[in-house]
């Protein structure tokens, strides 16, 4: 009896502590969002608040401006934000496509051995550090560019959906890969039951079946292309100024803007890094609502 | 009365294990087969060889013949084709996680036909064949999963239906609902059985002697018996049959 009794309460600390252990981990997630969230926001706001010590600056003028010349005082960031949202659309209406098709290919129709030689390539192209992305394209895909437009360099839009699009595809492929293997096989026997063909039953019930998992990884696509950085930065061309005009424009997305400059900014300029900063927060924080709006829509059914 | 399905000699195999061991068998035309035997017997595996459904599991051997109107349903027939002309219902109802109206339309979409007007009349005379119309005549456009189990079960007889087969497979169709909606499904079945030949497994012994013509009996991948289904509850020929059908087996 009192042997049990001395096994109960030691069994019983251990509970208590793996539950303090798993909870301490779970901080250090929240406190972590928590201080970044915190540490930019109150950085990158400063600027727009009346007496800062470093000078102010319009939150219209940043937020509409068409120029970033920090040495005259213009901190303009409208076009970085319309050179981020064009080089991310462009890179999910190619990469989304072929990334499903991609998927579908994995999971239902390849026979086994192609299957094991396409899933490490995926992964291994998820694993590629994005530095290495950023050479490719700037020793392959910019100099093809350059033979193709008319402008002298061929870093440019572009360039930056291309690689761009290649980087999305590991996460939609996966994601939408486990999306298709959850669906369940009584959809696909009940509708090759009906005689119909296996391509019919891929796109007629499997691929609807598993639309919030397809969502979840275009959202989760966006994600990455939108805070992607070194890769972007060395196919860009990073203009000071102006709205890029057509696929062969060099950009200059709101990633790169901080990358290049915060190593040697200071003052008003730093905190203006810090502000553009804030809004590629404010992006991706817009993302991941979306993305739990639809992952909890899935759930509930 | 013609045979709609003669089988020869069928051996079928997952990989090294045999699940059907030389099955012999003749079914009429517009009869209604009951498939009987223990858990595992291969009731299922029959069932899914007559319409190639095995095929889609891998490592999946067949020998012998299939004969489905006098062709050889693995060397004469498409398998779409094969798989229209043989409808199935499935032990879990598993409509489509869609509205009652596409679920039924799903077949005759998927071969092409594309007008509203010969889809409506196709639905609601495949809903009305299910004796499901009334119950969601008022509900066509709401999602299939909405509804009861017995509901969905009739649902997807009707999906089955809609693409006018000539043999209906059904596997325990029953076993996943309440008595009222068993009975519709079995009163179904007989209705239906004026146009279709049906083939069911089940493991309610009852079911079996109420709507079958001919029942067989199976033990492990056996065909044991196969007669008349009022011979084969009353005076079965086969030891082990007696035993299965008077719950003394096993
Ligand atoms: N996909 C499969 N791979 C390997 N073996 C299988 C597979 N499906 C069934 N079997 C085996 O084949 C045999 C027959 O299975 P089957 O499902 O046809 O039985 P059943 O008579 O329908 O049983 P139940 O009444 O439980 O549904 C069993 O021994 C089973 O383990
Ligand atoms: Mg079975």
């Amino acid at each position: 009896m009192g042997k049990d009794m001395k096994l109960d309460r030691k069994n019983e600390l251990k509970e208590k502590l793996a539950h303090y252990l798993f909870l301490f981990n779970a901080t250090v997630a929240i406190i972590s969002v928590a201080a970044i969230a915190f540490f930019v926001f109150y950085r990158g706001l400063q600027p727009f608040i009346p007496g800062n010590a470093e000078g102010t600056y319009s939150l219209i003028d940043f937020l509409t401006g068409l120029e970033w010349r920090p040495g005259e005082g213009k901190f303009g960031i409208l076009y970085m934000i319309v050179g981020s949202l064009l080089a991310t659309t462009g890179a999910i209406v190619l990469g989304v496509p072929i990334g499903i098709l991609t998927a579908v290919f994995i999971a239902e129709l390849a026979p086994k051995w192609i299957r094991t030689v396409i899933k490490p390539a995926v992964e291994l192209l998820a694993g590629i550090p994005s530095v290495i992305y950023g050479l490719f394209g700037l020793g392959i895909i910019v100099p093809a560019i350059m033979q193709l437009s008319s402008q002298p360099q061929g870093q440019s839009l572009l360039a930056v959906i291309l690689v761009l699009m290649i980087m999305i595809l590991p996460t939609v492929i996966t994601i939408t890969e486990s999306a298709i293997k959850a669906v369940p096989d009584s959809y696909r026997e009940g509708s090759l039951g009906l005689g119909a063909t296996k391509l019919y039953t891929v796109f007629r019930v499997v691929l609807p079946a598993a639309k919030s998992g397809i969502l979840a990884g275009v959202v989760l696509g966006i994600g990455r292309a939108i805070g992607e950085t070194m890769a972007v930065m060395l196919v860009a061309g990073n203009p000071i100024a102006g709205l890029p005009t057509s696929i062969f424009s060099p950009v200059r997305p709101l990633t790169t803007n901080i990358a290049m400059e915060m190593s040697y900014a200071f003052g008003l300029h730093q905190e203006m890094l810090f502000a553009t900063g804030v809004v590629l927060f404010t992006f991706i924080i817009i993302i991941n609502l979306i993305l739990n709006r639809i992952t909890r829509g899935s759930e509930l059914k | 009365m013609v045979n709609k399905f003669s089988i020869k000699n069928l051996d079928m195999y997952y990989g090294d294990f045999q699940a059907l061991i030389n099955v012999n068998m003749e079914i009429l035309d517009k009869e209604i087969t009951a498939l009987i035997g223990p858990s595992g017997c291969g009731k299922s595996t029959f069932l899914r060889t007559l319409n190639r459904m095995n095929d889609l599991i891998e490592g999946v051997r067949v020998e012998g013949e299939i004969l489905l109107d006098g062709e050889n349903i693995y060397k004469d027939i498409d398998v779409t084709k094969l798989r229209t002309r043989i409808g199935m219902v499935f032990q879990k109802p598993n409509p489509f996680p869609m509205s009652v109206y596409d679920n039924v339309a799903y077949g005759p979409r998927a071969h092409g036909i594309k007008k509203k007007a010969e889809l409506d009349e196709i639905v609601e005379k495949s809903l009305r064949r299910a004796a499901i119309w009334d119950e969601v005549k008022d509900r066509i456009k709401k999602n299939a999963l909405s509804l009861s189990g017995g509901q969905q079960q009739r649902i997807c007889i009707a999906r089955a239906l809609a693409v006018d087969p000539e043999v209906l497979l059904m596997d325990e169709p029953t076993s996943a609902l309440d008595p009222i909606s068993t009975l519709k499904v079995e009163d179904l079945a007989e209705e239906l059985k004026k146009d279709i030949t049906i083939i069911i497994v089940t493991h309610n012994m009852q079911q079996a002697a109420r709507i079958s013509d001919k029942t067989a009996f199976f033990l492990n991948g056996e065909l044991i018996e196969f007669d008349e289904t009022d011979i084969i509850f009353s005076v079965p020929k086969d030891k082990r049959t007696e035993d299965y059908i008077t719950g003394r087996f096993g």
